[in-house]
């Protein structure tokens, strides 16, 4: 899924789907890419999970699977509070061994 | 309470790091010996409930700090940082790693680059913390093996108990 977010082109595409699902025409519009380039992005996008395409007819659409974003994000977040909680207790101690300083 | 103190916490997908920017209210090199003297570490280094236990530190270049996070039934999840370099009490970097009681890494998960910077703010220290992994593949593993199993859960449960206590 990291590798599918370390490009620009790629996040944009998905930044886009949140607001809504797209066909490949619309999507790929805004890049000036060339289709088959394109394509590759779309390509790793599924691959990952982070997003799905149907093709109805000669129109492709693709809509973004939240829940496996959810999945990174969760994790994100909680790294994000064991690190508040690890620094609570540094503050708690350095809190401590002032006083003792003062002491001395 | 301390909520003058600056917290950042930043995820940056394209470059596969997690920065961690903390002001803490102490000197330079009292919040250094808190980070590199094995019987500090041991007092704040896991997160709530888990506890720290060290079973090797040899705080120099080439190095290593061989310590536990213990759960409060006993399960310990072992971790290894080796100190690659040091600049007294400005800067050192670390690999830290998963590994057994004994020290050896378990050569399926990859390791982060810790890259850590202490600077002066007044009469504070701002400590930043840059966890590097080396390609998002290596990230998605370590979230993935997070999602699975191990602490990250016992956070998640400490949030639910804190949500029914309050």
């Amino acid at each position: 899924m990291f590798h599918a977010l370390s490009d620009p082109t790629r996040r944009s595409v998905i930044a886009r789907l949140g607001s809504g699902d797209a066909t490949i025409t619309e999507l790929a519009e805004p890049f000036g890419l060339g289709l088959p380039t394109f394509l590759k992005h779309i390509k790793v996008l599924e691959s990952s999970g982070l997003i799905a395409s149907e093709k109805v007819g000669r129109v492709r659409t693709c809509k973004l699977q939240r829940d496996n974003l959810t999945a990174a994000q969760q994790w994100f977040d909680e790294q994000r509070a064991l690190w508040e909680n690890r620094y609570e207790n540094l503050d708690n101690l350095l809190s401590t061994l002032k006083g003792k300083e003062d002491e001395s | 309470m301390k909520a003058e103190l600056q917290f950042d916490f930043i995820v940056d997908e394209a470059k596969s790091t997690i920065t961690v920017k903390r002001e803490f209210a102490a000197k330079r090199k009292l919040v250094w010996d808190c980070y590199t003297k094995s019987e500090l570490l041991d007092r704040w280094f896991a997160p709530k409930p888990l506890t720290t236990k060290t079973s090797f530190m040899d705080f120099n270049e080439g190095g290593h700090w061989l310590y536990a996070m213990v759960e409060p039934n006993g399960t310990e999840y072992w971790g290894r940082m080796d100190y690659q370099s040091i600049q007294p009490i400005d800067h050192y970097t670390s690999l830290d790693g998963f590994c057994d009681s004994t020290g050896a890494l378990n050569p399926d998960l990859p390791r982060s680059k810790w890259n850590v910077t202490f600077t002066d703010r007044a009469a504070h220290t701002v400590v930043e913390t840059v966890v590097h992994y080396s390609s998002p593949e290596a990230l998605q593993q370590v979230i993935n093996m997070g999602m699975k199993e191990g602490l990250t859960s016992t956070l998640a449960r400490l949030d639910e108990l804190l949500a029914v206590l309050h």
